[in-house]
Order: C-alpha cells, then structure tokens, then sequence
C-alpha cells in the first residue's frame, strides 16, 4: 500500500475512535486516549532510532519536554506583548524543529562512537536539559509553569476533544513516516547499521549521516508529542516532565511490541498504554510503573522479539505450514538404498 | 558575588573530597563498563540501595553506616555474580547484549528505583554516626568528618581494588579477559567465571558507596539518576577501566562541580558532568589516562 493512501486509513480509524467516544459522551476516554495515542507518537519515534538502527535513546523525556516546554516559552511569549495565541498545529510543528535541531546536535556530538556512549549521553541529557529549565526563570523554572487554556473550542465542544484529535492525526503522521522509512532505501540504511555497521561502512554505507538523519527524525517527533501537552495538563513542573517514567514507557512498547517494524511501537503502545491508563485508575500509578519495568525486562529476557516476534514462531510452527512445506522436502531426489 | 580566598581554598577542599567519594561510586562502573564492557548503567540504583541497607542497619540496631556496608560485601557481590548470571544467558551468550542488554539495565533500574519507592516513599532519609556531625578547623580551612570518612576509605577501596586488579591472579584474569577471551580460554581459565566474580565486585563496591552516600547526603529513591550522567562522566575521563584515572578524574569533577555550586549557585551543579562528558566524548574519547 502507498504511504497516501495508509496514512488516509489510520486517519479514518482516529476518526472513528474520536466518533465512537463523542457518541459516548465520555469525555474521560478522550483524557485516557490521548495519553495513549501520545505513547504511541512516543514509542514510534522512539523505534526510528532504537528498532530500525540499534542506538538506544534513554532521553525520550527529555525530548518530550524539550517540545512541552518550547510550547510554554512560546505561550509566555506571545501572552506578554498581549498578541493572539499560537494555535497548537503551529506549535507542534515548532516544537518539532527545535527538537529536531537538539536530536541532531546530540547525534553528532556521540554517534562517532560506540553505541553505549550515544545511550549514555542520552541519560544525561535529560539530567542537563532538566537543569536548564529548571534555572530558567522565564518558563517557571522548579515551581512550574500555569497554562491557561480554554474550556471550550468551537467546532469540537471540550478543549480535550480538540487535543485529543491533534494526538490522532500526529500519531497518524508518525506511523506513517515510520512506515515510510521502513520500505525506503533510508530504512534499508538503517538495518545494515543495526545489523552490522562495520561491514556497511566497508560497503559504502554513509553511515554517521544516517544515524545523524534518525535521530533528528525520532527527536522531532518526541518534541512534537510533548507540544501540546502543557494544554492539555495544564501545569507544567520540570521533575515530572522529565521524569523517567517517559523513557522507561517508549523504550518499554516497542520492545514488548516488537522492533523490527512500524506495527510493533503501535501495538506496544496500544496495549501497554491502555494498560496503564487501567491500572492507574484500579490499582495505584506507582504500582503501574512497577509493572511496566517488570514486564520490559522479562520481554526483553524471555521474548526478545516482543509480540510480533511470539506470533511469527507461532506461524511458523503451525502444522498446515510444515504440510506446505512437505512438498518442497519431496522433490529432492531420494536416496538410493 | 564576592570572591574570597577562604571561600576559593574551601571550595578546593570540599570538592577533593567529594571527588574522593565519587571515585567509590565510580569504581564499579570502570570495571563494569571500562573493563567488562557491560553497560550497566543500573549501577547508581544499587548505590541507593546500598545507602537503604545501610540506613536500615542504622535505623532498627544503630549499627555504624560503614561497617554495615563491610558486612553487606559478601550479599552484594552475590546479588551482582547472579544478575551477571542472568545477562549472560539473556544476552551476552545469543549476542545481543547492545540493544536489549541496554534495555535490561534501565529495566532493573527503572524496578529498584519504583520498588523503593513504593516501601519507603520519597522522603528523604539519614544516618546516625559520630563522625557526622563534628568539623575539623585548620585556621580558615574546614574539614566535615562528614564528608573525610568517607572520602579516606573511598581511597583506601580504590587502593585495595587496584592491588587485587594487578597483584593477584583473578585481578589479572579480570584485566585479561577485556583485553582477549579467547586467550584466556586457551589458558584453561573461564572466561564467563572471571566476568561473573568481576561484576559481582563491581556490584559490591555498591554497598560502599551507598553507605558514603548516605553518610554525606541525606537520600530518596530517586537520587541515583543524578549518578548516572556523573558516574559515566568520570569514568570516560578517567579513561575506560583505569582506577587511577578514575580518581584523578573524580577530583577534578568534584571540585569543578563544587566551584559551581560555591560561585554560580548549587542548581547548576548537575550540568557540569554531563558539559565534561560530552567535551571528553568529542575531544579525546580515551580519557585521562586511556590505555
């Protein structure tokens, strides 16, 4: 399938979630929902960069805090000198650059190296970047930041119906883009540097530039996945925005999901979010992160693979298969007695 | 801000010693990760939880902080010769420790960090011990026992470790073994035995280090995380799995992080690791003392 028409079905399927939760009248699904769908934007970027190339990235919250707080410096800033305010696509889009530029910056500065280092400086990103915001006064600083955002919008109702159509058409995006890539040349690139960088920079492979363009596209689309979400939470405090809870969830889905392709992220998230959200509400969150670290490190023991991978083996051992097979078996010439 | 000569000599001193510290929360991370090649950069959660054996020790029996660590050596060594275990069967033997090794660490990060959480919540945590309180004073000079304790049997576990690393045999076999496996094997020694003892020493220096911990700072689960981007800092300056190197580069870190506390303000402070990690990772990946 083209990457149009693809991108026009996950579109519709946002849309009929969106129609079958207003038809409800719920307005918590669209609460629950958005975190989810902001998992998976999450998750997906993260599986650019960690599933198609290998480099682990332990800074996804720094990278969605870096477009959370974009989002808040640029709403500080047009709300002092009294103009109107930005609208959200605009400051997703905003976001999404100045994310990007950081994923490039961090990128050049590490990628040279082994692996370990990029995920190392990645960690500590997030420790300086937290730092930054919480000295810089403008922006809240520790004690946070307020964003006021209107309790009603005109064409959607709730302000939250609004985000939470943003959150599809952005998850929509990113799915795409990650499919994209998969069945691109540039995604070709990206497995021969997971699976062996050496032997593709022996063969020509521009590797640094690749792995340069992955994570400018993976912290892009983290920065975007946070833009909206200081109008959607409302208030804003460093430690929580940075907080790990971010990195161990987009490292967690794709894992679980599975790696190697763009359905793995999406049913990782998918199922892990709503998860959460369920367990949040029932048990306890501090409970729910437990659960999420147990689960990331017995997938990442017993099915490396995560789910995509159980359900090949599956395949594969289905008796029909093996019947299928038989044929092929059959006509190597027999052994003579 | 008024620049004092007390104030400058005092700075000087409080971060040698608690580069002194640094360097026993950095040691086991060069053998790990410098010498062992395991990234485990769960490391800064088993200091924490060195730090709550300890406090628990002291809270319930009134046990020196210190000792308690000494008597928890043998537990911590275990704990890490088993998560060695694990990572080796999961990872190392199929060939995947990159990705999903990476992932596993953060994992047990992620579990030790939210587990101690959920038992003793976010409230900062302390020691009792003589030598907490009381300062030495050498004219305008000052000494916190507080933070020389530590810092004296930080160089003397640095010490004991790099007489083990070169004086003995399993010392040798450990150097050995990040250098060439397969000649180790032809030497009738097991290679994965060697890991396995070596990380379990890595995780060991865990239960010193936590106690220094919490002897100089009070501490909540979370505390780890600032560790981690200091910790890989000196040990990358320091130059991968040298333990002398590991301590020049500990100092350095300390007293540069204490002049920024001292001149520009304690919240800045978290920067200057990772500012030195990355300048060390672009101008001289080898570190310090690199081999």
């Amino acid at each position: 399938m083209r990457s149009g028409p693809f991108l026009l079905i996950c579109l519709v399927l946002g849309g009929a979630v969106y129609g079958a939760a207003a038809l409800l009248d719920n307005d918590y699904i669209f609460f629950a929902g958005y975190v989810v769908l902001q998992y998976v934007v999450l998750s997906t970027a993260w599986n650019i960069l960690g599933g198609y190339c290998g480099y682990v990235n332990f800074g996804s919250a720094a990278f969605f805090a870096l477009g959370a707080y974009s989002t808040v410096a640029i709403h500080k800033f047009t709300t002092i000198n009294e103009t109107v305010a930005v609208p959200i696509p605009i400051l997703v889009l905003m976001a999404g650059v100045v994310s990007g530029v950081v994923g490039y910056g961090m990128g050049y500065l590490t990628l040279r190296l082994r692996g370990a280092f990029f995920a190392i400086a990645t960690l500590a990103l997030a420790v300086v970047l937290e730092t930054l915001v919480v000295n810089w006064d403008f922006v809240g600083g520790s004690r946070g930041a307020y964003i006021l955002r209107p309790s009603e919008i005109a064409p959607f109702g709730n302000y939250v119906r609004y985000l939470f159509l943003i959150m599809v058409v952005l998850a929509a995006a990113a799915v795409t883009v990650a499919r994209l890539i998969e069945r691109s040349r540039l995604g070709y690139g990206f497995a021969t540097i997971r699976d062996d960088e050496l032997a593709a920079e022996a063969l020509g492979v521009p590797t640094l530039q690749l792995k340069l363009i992955a994570t400018t596209i993976s912290g892009a689309l983290m920065g975007m996945a946070g833009a909206p979400f200081p109008y959607y939470i409302g208030f804003l405090q460093p430690s929580s925005t940075f907080g790990l809870d971010y990195a161990v969830n987009s490292i967690a889905m794709p894992l679980i999901g599975g790696t190697t392709s763009w359905v793995g992220p999406v049913i990782g998230a998918l199922l892990l979010g709503s998860l959460e959200q369920i367990a949040t509400v029932t048990i306890s969150s501090a409970i729910n992160l437990l659960i999420v670290g147990c689960l990331l490190v017995g997938f990442v023991i017993v099915a490396p693979r995560g789910i995509i991978g159980l359900v090949q083996t599956y395949r594969r051992s289905k008796p029909e298969e093996f019947a299928a097979r038989r044929p092929i078996d059959a006509d190597a010439p027999e052994a003579t007695p | 801000m008024i620049f004092s000569f007390d104030l400058l000599i005092n700075a000087i001193i409080s971060g040698v010693l608690i580069g002194g510290f640094y360097a026993a929360v950095t040691a086991g991370v060069s053998l790990s990760f410098g010498i062992l090649d395991i990234v485990n950069i769960a490391h800064p959660a088993f200091i924490i939880l060195g730090s709550y054996v300890a406090y628990i020790v002291n809270v319930s029996f009134g046990f020196d902080p210190i000792l308690t660590a000494i008597v928890m050596l043998p537990a911590f060594y275990i704990l890490g010769a088993a998560i060695y275990q694990v990572y080796y069967v999961s990872f190392e033997k199929r060939g995947e420790e990159s990705l999903r090794g990476l992932a596993f660490f953060f994992g047990l990060l992620f579990i030790t960090e939210v587990s101690l959480v959920l038992y003793f919540g976010v409230d900062y945590r302390y020691v009792e011990a003589p030598y907490i309180g009381p300062t030495l004073h050498f004219g305008s000079v000052d000494l916190p026992l507080r933070l020389l304790v530590p810092c004296l049997v930080s160089l003397l576990l640095i010490a004991v470790l790099q007489l083990v690393l070169t004086r003995t045999f399993i010392g040798r076999a450990i150097m050995a073994v990040s250098q060439d496996q397969l000649a180790l094997r032809l030497m009738a020694i097991d290679p994965i035995r060697i890991k396995r003892i070596a990380f379990g020493i890595s995780i060991a220096t865990a239960s010193l280090a936590g106690a220094f911990l919490i002897i100089i700072q009070p501490v909540e689960p979370s505390v780890g995380r600032e560790y981690i981007g200091r910790v890989f800092a000196i040990c990358v300056l320091g130059g991968m799995g040298s333990l002398p190197g590991t301590v020049i580069a500990a100092m350095l870190i300390g007293i540069v992080e204490s002049f920024t506390s001292t001149f520009y303000g304690p919240s800045w402070a978290p920067a200057v690791s990772f500012g030195f990690l990355l300048l060390t990772l672009a101008v001289r990946p080898a570190g310090l003392l690199g081999r």
